[in-house]
């Protein structure tokens, strides 16, 4: 039996990098001229400058009922990929085949016009999605029940609060009884309870409807909890098509090179202003460590370049399981944020952190935003290290004690009778 | 699912690849999404005049009040001659087809950078669009063309010589042809927007160059020797053919000038539709 529902076979998209301009109207002009002399011109041999391979030869398959995870860094490929699967653009070679109907949330809400009424939104977007006009009013009242907003179904949603329109949204493309569905970290919004909601809509579309469901994100415990294989891209290349826990381990796995030096690959998000170059973990001596004593405070130094002038700069530091689970956070004071500002080029910063770390393997994460939270330069587990059980050199000949859990629980005990 | 195609032969529903076949499907497909191009007319509709006082009243009053801006214009300051058909007759014979062709046309050119939030996202014919502009327009049409009807049962109440010909039962053919010119010029239109924004900006006086390159406003005879050039515009025998069927005068029914017309608007429609199939397919990467 073949359960094989998408067959990806060497799918490359190449982007034409720059602006548009008088000279790509001559270089078009010129490439018809050679086209109408004879001979296909459309994919000059060789490599040009001027272009980008989004994706290169990329081949993989995908059964049907898998909940597959897709992961990858920054310019991975990842949303180019979902791009031509979603059919939004066209791969520049190869094929993707494919059984069933595929329906994606690449963003969710899309077509939603803000005069229109709650009503008449899911009708246009079920249609734009590709629903009919009966499939969707079979299902209208399961969808305005799964948003939660009957009371302000016929009030035009430019009147609904963000949350609302956004699970009005979402319910819409939850009810697509697709075969396929293309899911692109439509999670992060709503508040907690809307979320758990939509985690487990995805789980009964994949074990108890027997869909498929390709799943993109950062989040690698969101990877870890939902999905049953993954697939991680980098460069524009399939780096691993296995099991979970492999393709996570792969996604924070660093080359072998110098400690904490940040490398474009590593970045999960950048937006050009900064860059993070270094981070250190310094022991007392102002030496870089990667065993930090049980309860020792750790001091974290980070090396970045700025290209441009930054003002108010927001921080932030997180301590991270290996698999991406965040234990502990901290970002600059709210006055430091307001007060920092950075010329173009190099600069330092320095955290101390309270360690209340369990022994254990952890890895830091780094990040940099404005103050309104648009993220400039992001990097996960970029530095791991480990909390020893000993709290100063002189215990290391003590006998070994069991951990349990991540955070030191700071106890006083008593006997009482 | 389908366990039962050809062993040795892999059956898809769907094969993504680089080539453009897309052409010979769109009509099936396009009508497999015909809740959608409803839904768009619909939206088109309801959207426009939301939150204003008159709401759709102005779908009324907007050729009315375009009529009296131009008869005062071209009628009384500039005294244009009409060849003696009344002014508010042969104004509003004009701006009705006008008024059908030119907006679809201007909306039609802006498909791909009007849409291109919803496009970049999901996939559905992007004909539909189009398409639901045509058929938004055509409606707006019937409530012009009541409106012509009705001052034209005035003027012949107030005994004018006005008066429909039998020619006027080729209406259909008339909005047919103009449906199809408007197509294939926004298609192209639209396409080279994609990648050449100018195109897009020198699109309004295009527009209203070619308005006045036909005798929407006044007879061709007006312009004397340089006649010709309003000939060559393909919508002036339709223009002309409308208003000779309608009010009897003002006008030809001419039969190369309407081939002229239906063969152009079938070579643009072609090309238009040849682009935009290109260009859907990769037009992400360049809007």
């Amino acid at each position: 039996m073949n359960d094989t529902v998408i067959r990806i076979e060497h799918l490359s998209k190449r982007y034409r990098l720059g602006v548009i301009t008088a000279s790509s109207l001559g270089d078009d002009l010129r490439q018809l001229v050679r086209r109408m002399r004879g001979g296909k011109t459309a994919f000059p041999a060789g490599e040009d400058k001027n272009e980008l391979w989004a994706l290169r030869d990329v081949s993989f398959d995908v059964q049907k009922g898998e909940v597959l995870g897709i992961v990858g860094k920054n310019g991975a490929g990842k949303s180019t990929l979902l791009k031509i699967l979603s059919r939004v653009t066209a791969p520049s070679s190869g094929t993707i085949s494919i059984r069933g109907r595929v329906a994606s949330l690449l963003e969710v809400g899309t077509g939603f016009h803000p005069e229109l009424t709650g009503r008449e939104n899911v009708f246009l977007n079920g249609a734009i999605l590709g629903m009919t006009r009966a499939e969707i009013r079979r299902q209208f009242d399961e969808i305005v029940d799964f948003a939660g907003v009957e009371k302000f179904i016929d009030t035009p949603v430019k009147r609904y609060s963000s949350g609302m329109y956004v699970r009005l949204a979402f319910a819409v493309a939850a009810h697509l009884e697709p075969e396929i569905l293309i899911v692109d970290e439509v999670l992060a919004v709503g508040d907690a309870d809307f979320q758990k909601k939509c985690l487990g809509k995805m789980k009964s579309a994949s074990t108890a409807e027997g869909r498929t469901v390709l799943f993109v994100s950062h989040n690698m415990p969101a990877v870890k909890s939902l999905c049953t294989k993954a697939v991680m891209l980098k460069n524009g290349a399939l780096e691993l098509h296995g099991s979970v826990h492999e393709v996570v381990n792969r996604y924070f796995a660093k080359e072998a090179g110098m400690k904490g030096i940040v490398e474009d690959a590593y970045r999960t998000a950048n937006s050009g202003e900064a860059k993070y170059l270094r981070i250190e973990l310094l022991g007392a001596d102002d030496k870089t460590i990667d065993e930090v004593y049980y309860g020792a405070p750790m001091r974290i130094r980070l090396h970045f370049e700025a290209a441009a002038e930054l003002k108010g700069l927001l921080f932030d530091v997180k301590a991270c399981t290996s698999d991406g689970m965040v234990i502990t956070h901290t970002y600059n004071t709210v006055d430091d944020r307001a007060a920092w500002t950075f010329s173009p080029g190099g600069h330092v910063c320095e955290v101390t952190m309270d360690n209340h770390l369990q022994p254990g393997k952890y890895s830091l994460t780094v990040g940099m935003h404005h103050l309104n939270f648009n993220t400039i330069d992001y990097v996960e587990n970029i530095y791991d290290f480990t909390i020893l059980d000993i709290a100063k050199p002189e215990e290391k000949d003590k006998p070994y004690t069991f951990f349990h859990g991540f955070v030191k629980a700071g106890s006083r005990w008593a006997r009482l009778s | 699912m389908s366990k039962e195609s050809h062993p040795g032969k892999e059956r898809w529903d769907l094969v993504i690849g680089s080539d453009s076949s897309f052409f010979s499907s769109q009509l099936a497909l396009l009508w497999r999404y015909r809740d959608l191009i409803l839904l768009l007319v619909k939206r088109d509709f309801t959207a426009q005049y939301k939150q204003s006082i008159l709401g759709p009243l102005w779908h009324v009053l907007q050729p009315i009040v375009q009529t009296i801006i131009y008869a005062t214009l071209f009628g009384f300051l500039l005294n244009v001659s009409t060849e003696g058909v009344p002014r508010g007759m042969f104004f509003l014979s004009g701006f009705v087809l006008w008024n059908f062709f030119a907006p679809s046309f201007t909306s039609i050119s802006n498909t791909f950078v009007s849409n291109a939030s919803i496009f970049g996202k999901v996939y559905f014919p992007r004909m539909t669009a189009p398409i639901a502009v045509l058929f938004s327009n055509l409606i707006k049409f019937c409530i012009h063309f009541a409106i012509f009807l009705v001052v034209m049962l005035i003027y012949m109440g107030t005994g004018k010589d006005v008066h429909p010909t039998w020619y006027a039962l080729l209406t259909p053919v008339y909005l047919f042809i103009l449906a199809l010119m408007a197509l294939g010029l926004g298609l192209i239109i639209s396409s080279l927007t994609t990648k050449y924004r100018d195109v897009s900006h020198f699109l309004p006086y295009f527009v209203q160059m070619l308005m006045f390159f036909t005798p929407v406003l006044y007879p061709p005879a007006q312009w004397k020797q340089y006649e010709w050039i309003l000939r060559l515009s393909p919508l002036t025998p339709v223009i002309e053919a409308f208003r000779y069927s309608w009010i009897g005068s003002g006008g030809q029914v001419s039969g190369e000038g309407l081939l002229y017309s239906t063969v152009f608007a079938i070579i643009v429609f072609f090309c238009g539709a040849w682009l935009f199939a290109r260009m859907e397919r990769s037009f992400m990467d360049t809007v």
